[in-house]
């Protein structure tokens, strides 16, 4: 029996583009013009209702299982205390911080005790900053979500112009050159092109500051270190998906009827392009809080991904427990957001939500 | 001609760059006489072009060029490692997952979501930072990290696959399940662990290079790309060779087997010759 390929590509794509969406997606060969397509039926109907609240159901569980996850996972990888305490410590006083903190107590009673406070925003002070871990965390959010958004901004901005004139100018110098570097892009791992941006623009020429945060030109580095290899994915997702709407017959028809190849372009090819992009944003933007682990790390920057890492690094288990729920509970947030982008992007999508 | 280089041209170009990192880790000790963890104060932070150290030196004296090639064997080997280590066990779990559709494939799915909803290189850091450092314990945490898109992929595609008129056929004989699964629905779902396993692998190497390069993952002085990224960044000032080199080597592996990973997709999936 031949080993039969079909539909692996397809399935594969779809999966590592948007692996969390519910959605079930119709497939692309279909020959219909969704910029002509008209929905007249409101937004919000119970059936959207429905779904909306069985997606922050889906939410809640997620949620919960991660934080049950990595509570238990922390509780096998050592004690915390004699991590994070001097070495010389008398063990008297080892027992009283063990005490004070609850780590004597069975572990199913430190558990409960941590969800029960979790549901109520209590992940316990920082070990090492003696604040409220999860304010700690929300006041560190909002320089990550600057960046993430900045970084997303950036990767629109450059890869959609160019994918869409590589897929319309096909086998053209423009179209070798942009997809040349979307391949290198993908390839050139981002901490060691901002380590040689740091070494060109800081220390050689001293136009840039080397991290931190306060001007515009701070955010300049580690917006293009994140945005690279996004920009460069999405560079090549935007060609192939034009590539296959231009081939499609509504196309041909726009043209048929003398529109001129703008309107063809920017109406009828590019909102109907416009689904795997979309994915890909969706996908990218969780992705994105991960990358900013890294990049806030070369550069200094104050934010969420920085805090991770050195909680981390400090075993400080409530930080890192705040910073998992606030990590886990943006992702999935963003992903719903992604699912409605869908049924606006695509009204038969809305149809099928409705009848599931 | 020019089809079969169009077609295949970035898939050899592809083959030609891995080979070269695949000799360069092989034959490190031919290529080079150093040893990648001898110290000399007498030459630290030597420029490029230094006799006998082509890529000059680091902070220790240590050859760069030495402790490059050795660095793609530590690369190559967690990425193979991670690579056949999340096929086994996310191609089985997407296996059963999706031909026995009940409580097993719920549990699977489950796991998957809570993973996915989680960015991939926090988790992995993550369970590194919980389970230790080192070459070992990176690789379990990868793989822990890594395994789900096996197990999804599989499992959409055994849940198509085992509706089809041969797997029908093959119950209707009365083949027992072992041999169904193993003999006619992996076969079937095979192309996709190739794909998948192409894309990952270089995802697993610039990982665990993000990873070390954080100050987890793999220590000094093991020669790998991403903790002597790390080590590089205090001397970026005076020694810019540092930071160039591992990472050059870093990309370009990246880059070449992702070329093979798109070729290798175009070829196995003739719907999606351009």
């Amino acid at each position: 029996m031949a080993p039969t390929a079909p539909a692996a590509w397809k399935t594969i794509t779809a999966e590592l583009a948007n692996p969390t969406s519910t959605v079930t997606k119709p497939a692309v060969t279909a020959d219909t013009d969704r910029s002509r397509a008209r929905d007249t039926r409101p937004l919000y109907t119970p059936g959207v209702r429905a779904y909306l609240l069985s997606r922050l159901g889906q939410t809640v569980l997620v949620v919960f299982l991660s934080l049950t996850a990595v509570f238990f996972l922390m509780r096998l990888g050592g004690d915390p205390v004699l991590l994070f305490l001097p070495m010389d410590i008398q063990a008297k006083d080892l027992n009283e911080f063990r005490e004070r903190l609850g780590f004597n107590d069975p572990v199913a009673v430190q558990y409960g005790r941590f969800i029960s406070r979790a549901i109520r925003g209590d992940f316990g002070e920082s070990l090492r900053y003696k604040q409220d871990a999860l304010g700690l965390v929300l006041e560190r959010l909002p320089a990550t979500l600057y960046l993430a958004v900045a970084a997303l901004g950036l990767t629109f901005l450059v890869a959609v112009p160019v994918g869409v004139l590589s897929a319309v100018r096909r086998g053209s110098l423009f179209d070798f050159f942009g997809m040349g570097a979307a391949v290198l892009g993908q390839a050139v791992p981002g901490f060691w092109l901002g380590l040689m941006l740091i070494y060109l623009f800081s220390v050689k020429l001293g136009w840039l500051p080397t991290g931190g945060t306060g001007s515009a030109r701070h955010f300049v580095m580690p917006c293009v270190v994140l945005a690279s290899f996004y920009a460069a994915r999405m560079a090549r997702i935007t060609r192939s998906s034009v590539l296959d709407t231009l081939n499609e017959e509504f196309v041909l028809t726009a043209r048929a009827k003398g529109l001129a190849e703008r309107i063809v372009i920017a109406k009828h090819t590019l909102k109907n392009s416009a689904i795997p992009i979309v994915t890909l944003a969706g996908l990218d933007t969780g992705q994105l809080l991960g990358g900013a682990v890294i990049t806030e790390t070369i550069f200094a920057w104050p934010g969420l991904g920085r805090l991770t890492v050195q909680a981390l690094l400090n075993r400080d288990f409530p930080v890192v427990l705040a910073a998992v729920f606030i990590f886990s509970v943006t992702y999935t947030l963003i992903n719903l957001v992604v699912d409605l982008l869908y049924g606006w992007l695509d009204p038969r999508t809305r149809r099928e939500r409705a009848r599931a | 001609m020019t089809t079969f280089i169009g077609r295949h041209g970035r898939g050899v170009l592809g083959l030609i760059i891995a080979a070269l990192v695949l000799v360069a880790a092989v034959a490190a000790p031919i290529l080079v006489a150093q040893d990648p963890l001898r110290t000399d104060f007498a030459v630290g932070l030597k420029p490029p072009g230094t006799p006998g150290h082509p890529l000059g030196t680091d902070q220790l004296g240590r050859d760069l060029l030495a402790r490059v090639l050795y660095g793609a064997r530590v690369a190559l080997f967690i990425g193979l490692c991670c690579v056949l280590l999340t096929a086994v066990v996310g191609g089985l779990a997407g296996l059963l997952a999706g031909y026995y559709e009940g409580w097993l494939g719920a549990v699977v799915m489950r796991v998957a979501d809570v993973q996915l909803s989680f960015p991939f290189i926090l988790l992995a850091l993550t369970i590194n930072a919980i389970v230790g450092l080192g070459l070992r314990n990176i690789i379990v945490s990868l793989s822990v990290a890594g395994w789900v898109v096996y197990a999804r992929v599989v499992r959409g595609e055994v849940l198509s696959v085992k509706e089809r008129e041969f797997v029908h056929a093959a119950q209707a004989l009365g083949l027992g399940r072992a041999r169904l699964l193993f003999r006619h629905i992996l076969p079937n779902v095979a192309p996709s662990i190739v794909i998948v396993g192409s894309l990952q692998f270089a995802q697993f190497i610039v990982a665990e290079a993000a990873i070390s390069f954080l100050g987890f993952g793999v220590q000094p002085p093991t020669p790998a790309w991403g903790s002597m990224l790390s080590e590089s960044r205090d001397y970026l000032y005076v020694a810019w060779w540092l930071a160039a080199f591992p990472g050059a080597a870093l990309a370009l592996t990246a880059l070449g087997i992702n070329l093979v990973g798109d070729w290798l997709r175009d070829v196995l999936d003739p719907k999606f010759r351009v």
